[in-house]
């Protein structure tokens, strides 16, 4: 028997404009790194309403600029956060995410800095996040379609018990989610070199395929155009390689198994771009752990798999970032950073099979509200993925 | 107990899987993708998670793991030693 099949349902948040999320976040949202210390003293003042601060938003130009926008909107879009109340330090671009994110139905509301100052700023936002959080606090829970749960996955300081538990893992859980019609996503596109092939031969047809070995190629020009090395110690990295990692080959050969054996790849977006319909998705993007899942937050995802081998301590503000980790050192010694541990498939004590079905529990647990280790222990990594220099 | 794990009945390098490997031990290796036993010594120390060879290497020669080519190596190893960034490097970038 399946562990989970059509009828299976979670209790989620039903959002205004149909999408289910698994959190019900109140955020206030920093435009620029000028406005995170109002956005934190509101956050302060209001018990309940969450700020997320970030280094950027001035003078950035072009596509960095629309994909900082991207990603602010994206994030306030997603259904794992129930309202939004934007600080920027002028008016103008503070509007343009709060456009953004209202056309999903949601309550947002935005405040420039400029000709109030930070106190009144603080005033006026705090009186709004403290409308939402209790206005939050008593929506519900209901039923909802396995389907409607987005899931998206990055490993992060992988290993060798990556590629040969943690990662299958993640493969096998997909596989079972990808007949349902589940909205799935990997990405971490320098982290295929050596396997892009295998991914290319993995897609749903010949204009999915052109259009990721034209993200693939494009994102190589970027590595071959700065690099001073053969990124020895960036790539893999100095955690990589103390776990026993080698090649960039190798790690993406193990990177890959989090892709399954049956999913077909049948649709790729560009960076914090959302998705159009079910099936598993190739998002462009940088292979750095908080910026990818930043990224899948924005595209609105609402689940998040990650496996680990050295033990990657990552979280996110609004994604639940669900651990998995198959290297017993690891798990004896970083516990508490393991949600899942599959650590029994190296010992042929437990199967693939029986590992998928792990981590599915632990997903359906998650989306019914139990909080991940990353949640428990305050990990709220939101790191913006910049493309240039600024103006 | 299982000490290494490989993939592919191709694959020359295999994961160590616990703690403690020294050199001289006699390992037991599942090939997951056979779901088979292999049997060989090692001769070095070679720490969780990093590779074991399974034969002997030349510089030059292609690196198979996941019965994929992973690399290249660039110093001699013999079947049973610890290989990683010392006699192997990528083949890109």
């Amino acid at each position: 028997m399946a562990i989970i099949n059509r009828e299976t349902t979670f209790l989620g948040y039903r959002r205004e404009n149909g999408r289910v999320g698994v959190r019900n976040h109140v955020i206030v949202l920093p435009l620029d790194d000028l406005s995170n210390a109002a956005a934190e003293a509101v956050a302060h003042n209001i018990k309940g309403a969450l700020a997320i601060p970030h280094p950027y938003g001035r003078l950035q130009f072009g596509a960095d600029l629309e994909l900082h926008f991207r990603t602010l909107i994206g994030t306030g879009c997603n259904p794992n956060v129930a309202a939004v109340v934007v600080i920027g330090i002028e008016d103008g671009w503070t509007k343009k995410v709060v456009d953004g994110i209202a056309a999903t139905g949601k309550p947002v509301c935005g405040f420039g800095i400029e000709g109030h100052g930070d106190h009144d700023t603080i005033m006026r936002a705090s009186k709004a996040a403290r409308e939402y959080v209790q206005w939050a606090s008593e929506k519900q829970r209901e039923a909802c379609g396995i389907a409607e749960l987005w899931v998206s996955t990055k490993c992060g300081e992988s290993d060798t018990t990556s590629g040969c538990g943690a990662n299958p893992t993640v493969g096998n859980a997909f596989d079972k989610l990808h007949p349902l019609g589940s909205y799935l996503c990997f990405g971490e596109t320098t982290e295929l070199t050596g396997g892009e092939q295998i991914v290319a031969a993995r897609c749903a047809s010949d204009a999915v395929r052109e259009k990721f070995m034209f993200m693939f190629n494009r994102y190589q020009e970027v590595i071959n155009r700065h690099k001073t090395s053969d990124l020895s110690d960036s790539q893999p990295t100095k955690g990589n390689i103390a776990g026993g990692l080698t090649t960039i080959e190798e790690k993406a050969l193990g990177n890959i198994q989090k892709i399954g054996k049956k999913c077909t790849v049948d649709g790729v977006i560009d960076k914090a771009e959302m998705p159009t319909h079910p099936g598993l998705w190739f998002m462009d993007s940088s292979s750095a752990a908080a910026e990818m899942v930043t990224l899948c937050a924005a595209s609105g995802y609402a689940v998040h798999f990650f496996p680990t081998g050295q033990g990657n301590v990552i979280g996110n503000p609004i994604l639940p970032v669900i651990k998995i980790c198959a290297n017993p050192r690891t798990v004896r010694l970083m516990s508490e950073h393991v949600d899942v541990d599959t650590s029994g498939l190296l010992q042929r004590e437990l199967t693939l099979d029986q590992a998928g079905d792990k981590l599915l529990e632990c997903m359906l647990r998650t989306a019914n509200g139990r909080l991940t280790a990353a949640e428990a222990l305050g990990h709220r990594e939101f790191v913006l993925t910049r493309l240039f220099e600024s103006a | 107990m299982i000490h290494f794990v490989l993939h592919d009945a191709r694959d020359t390098v295999a994961v160590v899987v616990v703690e403690g490997i020294k050199s001289g031990a006699q390992l037991t290796g599942w090939m997951m993708d056979d779901d088979r036993m292999i049997s060989l010594q090692a001769r070095q120390d070679i720490p969780i998670g990093h590779k074991i060879a399974l034969s002997d290497m030349q510089p030059g020669d292609t690196v198979v793991k996941y019965g994929i080519d992973m690399g290249k190596v660039v110093a001699p190893i013999a079947a049973g030693e610890h290989a990683h960034v010392h006699n192997i490097k990528t083949k890109r970038w």
